[in-house]
């Protein structure tokens, strides 16, 4: 009966917790729009098959760079492809790889920091060592040889990502993890008897666990940012598969005339990155971290 | 007299001090090299098809494929290549490229001066934009003109390149005609002539570069104006511009130094597609194309090369910080 109530309670504080932080962020009007266009988009993301007017592969030469009009709400593509149905449905690949991508590098990125800040010693300098190698290759080149080396499929595009974009984590879950270590709970943890393991499951990451969760929500808008880059190079998914990233750059050598067909994708992928940034930021705030000091690495 | 010995020998602790911490950044440095060659050539070394099969496409079998392996020195085992090849980088010479056939110094001479121009201008421009837009919206926080910069700061920090560099050619170059909004020149061509090319590429890399680095000046300078001393001289009646000048300046630029090179150095990665979209002749097209091509050399010389720049940029930085902050001496010492 008390242990029920005991995580009963507990259950509660982090209900709690998540709608305290959530109307933190909303109270601010940066916040709130942020949160209102993520929301907008993953909705849209959801429904877009079934809102969708036309066929999003459906091909018909006699429709080519059709001006916007009430039939075709934002004109259509050298294609024949309907622009409006491609933008609406344009999100989901791009958010889903890229939200499990951020979720497999908090994983890897925020346990190898923690375990190297707890650590420490030859292990923790060796794989900084290695942490800074890579930091120090452009992200663009080591995508692109990630992906030539292993295709283009969405099953190689997260796991990708998601190792890429969490050698930065490492450095902020190490960094967040020496802050607690020396601290008396730590310490008292040891003298008690606690195993390593112990000591980070309960100890180290409530504690550092703010630090990384900001840190994921912002690589989620740089990955993003990377993966339609990729798309746009034409390394990212293949057509006929609607993305916004791979829009933009088809439809680029046309827009001196169909400039609608380049415009549509353009406030598509913008108003996503720049509402998980806003989100992101509030999301900061709200937890009390300051970010804007830190460089983009 | 004894006084005067003291401190020359203190003085003497320093510089050694000073010394062997530059030692050990430029040795770090290499360390970090020495790894991304590794990395590269293994990551090349996995890639499914190599140079021959790309080369001889369908005629890749039999005595073709052997004498094209023996031709480029495939033959020889993985890790003496590596040995080979890093000996040969360490004396300045990257090899062959596979698909144009000539050294890769050669080609990659003239790409390494048009990037450099191109980055370089965007520096140029951007640093000091950046620090003066920072500066505004800091000393007049949560004001009109920060509310304003901020905001177009956020746009222009998120927007990705390919986007920003897209608008800007069809806004200027397609809309307005004013620019040419796609570089069409050769690949050695002199710095005069390319310079009316390169301002819409520079005003893209520039908007983000400026933007990324104004917000960290931005919250720099506000940490300061809030520290314990700034309060102390508002409060000696110290002018306000002086104040601004002589004690907040000063101490909130200081730690921006690291930041801005890792900005800079982040911002590698931007450069390489807005050369893309701007068909600019540059170290960008050659990634996408060497990659495309399968030229593994030229991968390869490009990953060292971006590296050691990136690994360059960050060791000037924390020399900078090392010899303008004198606290950071004392700090070294004692860790």
């Amino acid at each position: 009966m008390e242990i029920n109530k005991v995580s009963d309670f507990k259950k509660k504080s982090i209900f709690f917790k998540v709608s305290e932080v959530l109307v933190t962020m909303a109270s601010k009007p940066s916040g709130f729009i942020g949160l209102s266009i993520l929301v907008f988009h993953i909705l849209l993301a959801f429904l877009s098959p079934y809102l969708a007017p036309y066929d999003f592969k459906a091909i018909d030469p006699t429709l080519m760079l059709q001006a916007p009009s009430s039939e075709y709400w934002f004109g259509t593509d050298s294609l024949g492809r309907d622009v409006f149905t491609r933008t609406i449905m344009g999100g989901r690949t791009a958010l889903t790889i890229t939200f499990f991508g951020s979720l497999i590098a908090l994983l890897w990125g925020g346990l190898l920091g923690i375990f190297c800040g707890l650590v420490g010693g030859k292990i923790d300098d060796v794989v900084m060592r290695v942490v800074d190698a890579f930091l120090s290759i452009p992200w663009i080149l080591a995508m692109l040889l990630i992906v030539s080396l292993l295709g283009t499929s969405t099953e190689v595009l997260i796991p990708a990502l998601g190792f890429f974009y969490g050698k930065g984590i490492v450095r902020v879950a190490r960094a967040a993890t020496h802050d607690v270590i020396a601290k008396d709970f730590i310490v008292s943890a040891r003298a008690r008897g606690h195993s390593n393991l112990s000591i980070i499951w309960n100890e180290i990451i409530p504690n550092v666990r703010d630090a990384i969760l900001v840190e994921g929500a912002m690589r989620w808008s740089w990955m993003l940012l990377g993966f339609s880059s990729l798309s746009f190079l034409g390394f990212g998914v293949s057509p006929p598969t609607p993305d916004w990233g791979l829009m933009i750059s088809n439809a680029r050598g046309l827009m001196s005339f169909a400039y609608w067909a380049v415009i549509a994708p353009i406030v598509g992928l913008s108003s996503l990155i720049i509402g998980i940034n806003l989100t992101a930021d509030a999301f900061a705030k709200a937890l009390g971290i300051d970010r804007s000091t830190k460089a983009p690495v | 007299m004894f006084h005067l010995l003291i401190f020359i020998l203190k003085l003497r602790t320093i510089i050694l001090i000073m010394f062997f911490l530059i030692i050990k950044r430029i040795l770090l440095g290499l360390i970090t090299l020495f790894i991304v060659s590794l990395i590269t050539f293994v990551g090349t070394e996995v890639l499914p098809g190599d140079a021959c099969t790309t080369y001889l496409e369908r005629e890749a079998y039999g005595a073709a494929l052997e004498a094209c392996y023996k031709r480029l020195g495939l033959d020889i085992p993985a890790h003496e290549r590596y040995l080979s090849w890093a000996y040969n980088v360490i004396q300045g010479d990257f090899g062959y490229s596979l698909s144009g056939q000539m050294p890769i110094n050669e080609v990659l001479g003239p790409r390494v001066k048009n990037s450099m121009v191109l980055a370089s201008a965007a520096i140029i421009i951007g640093i000091p934009l950046a620090l003066i837009l920072g500066i505004i919206t800091a000393l007049w926080r949560d004001k009109l003109p920060d509310i304003t910069i901020s905001t177009v700061t956020i746009f222009a920090m998120t927007i990705p390149e390919f986007i920003s560099a897209t608008l800007l050619i069809l806004v200027v170059a397609i809309w307005l005609e004013l620019l040419p909004g796609i570089v069409i020149v050769p690949t050695d061509v002199t710095i005069t002539e390319l310079l009316p090319n390169i301002i819409l590429p520079v005003i893209a890399i520039a908007m983000i570069m400026t933007a990324h680095m104004a917000r960290m000046v931005r919250s720099s300078v506000i940490q300061v104006m809030a520290s314990d001393y700034v309060q102390m001289a508002i409060l000696k009646g110290v002018p306000y511009w002086k104040m601004v000048f002589k004690h907040v300046l000063p101490n909130a630029l200081l730690p921006a130094i690291n930041v801005v090179a890792l900005t800079i150095a982040w911002l590698l990665g931007g450069v390489v597609v807005t050369e893309v979209v701007f068909n600019y002749p540059g170290l960008g097209r050659l990634v996408i194309e060497s990659i495309s091509n399968r030229d593994l050399p030229t991968v390869q010389a490009l990953a060292i090369i971006l590296a050691s720049i990136y690994v360059s940029i960050n060791l000037i930085a924390d020399l900078l910080t090392l010899m303008l902050n004198p606290r950071l001496k004392t700090l070294q010492i004692r860790k």
